[in-house]
């Protein structure tokens, strides 16, 4: 069933049209994967999904972003409730210089829940759930900045997921770690997908092929190709996404 | 160009295989030579040099497979290197038809032949023909070359039915020829099934460069 439509999308930056005409259907409780080269408009489209372009000044957006149904460009959308239900994770480990239950535990409190008992099971849970309990929790009060890159980037997942999203967003999550993290996050997010949708934008097209059950390949701000994972990569139908996919485009 | 090492690495791979297909042409064509001129020793060569086909099937495979974990291929050249494999399996079986006409060959040994042999040598200068312009087809990413193949394999079909009523008649009329006339039915034999695997070299052919996967049918019409 269809967590997110997008519909006819345009997307400016001032005057310059980043993103024409972009539509698709994301998938409820799936892995959609977005390559496409640099500067090809991946990155904006993520952020789309839930305004998180509305903190740039002079963007526009025209078309529709459908979460359950609902556009949430209608200017009557609560755009702080959008961000819990669809909830993002960077390039880079951004974790806050706190401990790492705070870490954890920051977006319940922001949302009211402050019984510490409440706080402690959300924060196990959220730990389990990003596979990081086992490593940490006999030091949940230690900074969260001396964790190794791999842990800190779950660590960020592991608060994401504390709000209990809908919508996990997550923009190139594995370009700052090394191959074993990289694995480490790529089955943790095959486990998530059984609670959370999906949306990864990666340039590694292996971790795309291997992790996702849909891709869209952008090319300068157009969806060229859409499809399930495994069609994209064995038979495209369109010549340019072969060309970008065999390397010898792009 | 991106991809050169690899585009290279294509290339030599194709160029085992056309080696590989040369092979198994010329294993097809003289074994039935050795059987026509009653050649024991030039059958035996055939027997023997089977083992070099097996040895280039098997390099084949491994240097795709190298290819595959290295330059994790994706769409045609993942359906190229696929076919690549599939097709080295093929000539492989086709190799092992060429032996086994060879042996037909020594058991028969100085045995007269039940008729004249005709249809047997038409049928493998058609099989090698047919096995040449398939390796062609892929060599060439030829699909319309691929997709006329098959099509005369219905000669082959044919050629072989022939053989077998003939010699199936002979056997009834003279039971006592039932050796002589069987080894022919199963040289003929040999030859319709290598026609068969050279329809499944066409199949691949089109897979690889459309995707698409067909199957053309024995018991229907020839796309």
């Amino acid at each position: 069933m269809e967590k997110v439509r997008v519909e006819h999308l345009d997307f400016y930056y001032g005057s310059h049209l980043a993103l024409s005409g972009i539509s698709i259907p994301i998938q409820g409780r799936q892995i959609t994967a977005l390559i496409g080269p640099s500067g090809c408009g991946k990155s904006t489209f993520l952020r789309c999904l839930n305004r998180m372009n509305d903190t740039i000044r002079g963007t526009r957006v025209s078309g529709k972003v459908l979460l359950d149904g609902q556009d949430i460009y209608d200017p009557k959308t609560d755009v702080i409730e959008l961000r819990k239900r669809v909830g993002m994770v960077f390039q880079r480990p951004n974790c806050f210089p706190q401990s790492i239950f705070n870490n954890v535990a920051f977006g319940p409190r922001v949302l009211g829940r402050g019984d510490r008992n409440e706080l402690a099971r959300v924060v196990e849970e959220s730990l389990r759930s990003a596979v990081l309990w086992d490593e940490v929790k006999d030091k949940l009060n230690q900074d969260a900045l001396s964790l190794s890159l791999g842990q800190q980037q779950r660590l960020c997942i592991a608060r994401t997921i504390a709000v209990k999203p809908e919508v996990v967003l997550m923009d190139e999550p594995c370009s700052a770690l090394d191959p074993i993290a990289t694995l480490q996050i790529e089955e943790l997010m095959r486990s998530l997908k059984t609670s959370y949708t999906i949306v990864i934008v990666t340039h590694n097209m292996q971790q795309a092929a291997r992790v996702s059950d849909f891709t869209g390949f952008f090319w300068m701000g157009e969806l060229v190709e859409f499809d399930v994972t495994k069609s994209i990569f064995t038979v495209p139908t369109q010549k340019l996404t072969e060309d970008y996919i065999t390397g010898r485009a792009g | 160009m991106a991809r050169k090492a690899f585009d290279q690495e294509l290339q030599d791979l194709e160029e085992r295989l056309q080696e590989m297909g040369r092979m198994v042409e010329e294993a097809l064509v003289a074994s039935v030579q050795a059987l026509k001129h009653r050649d024991l020793e030039m059958a035996r060569q055939i027997i023997d040099a089977d083992h070099k086909v097996n040895d280039a099937r098997f390099e084949i495979e491994y240097e795709t497979l190298v290819v595959i974990a290295r330059q994790q291929p994706m769409a045609v050249d993942l359906r190229t290197l696929a076919s690549v494999l599939e097709i080295a399996t093929e000539l492989e079986r086709i190799g092992d038809y060429a032996k086994g006409i060879g042996k037909i060959t020594i058991r028969m040994g100085t045995e007269p032949f039940v008729k004249p042999l005709i249809d047997i040598p038409r049928m493998a200068e058609k099989a090698r023909n047919l096995l040449h312009r398939a390796l062609q087809a892929f060599f060439k990413r030829d699909v319309e070359l691929a997709r006329s193949i098959p099509r005369e394999d219905d000669e082959m079909d044919a050629l072989y039915n022939q053989i077998y009523r003939d010699l199936t008649a002979y056997i009834i009329a003279d039971p006592a020829l039932v050796n002589r006339a069987s080894y022919l039915i199963w040289v003929a034999h040999n030859l319709e099934r290598a026609a068969d695997r050279v329809v499944n070299i066409c199949e691949r052919v089109i897979f690889t460069v459309t995707g698409e996967v067909v199957e053309f049918d024995d018991d229907r019409d020839k796309i």
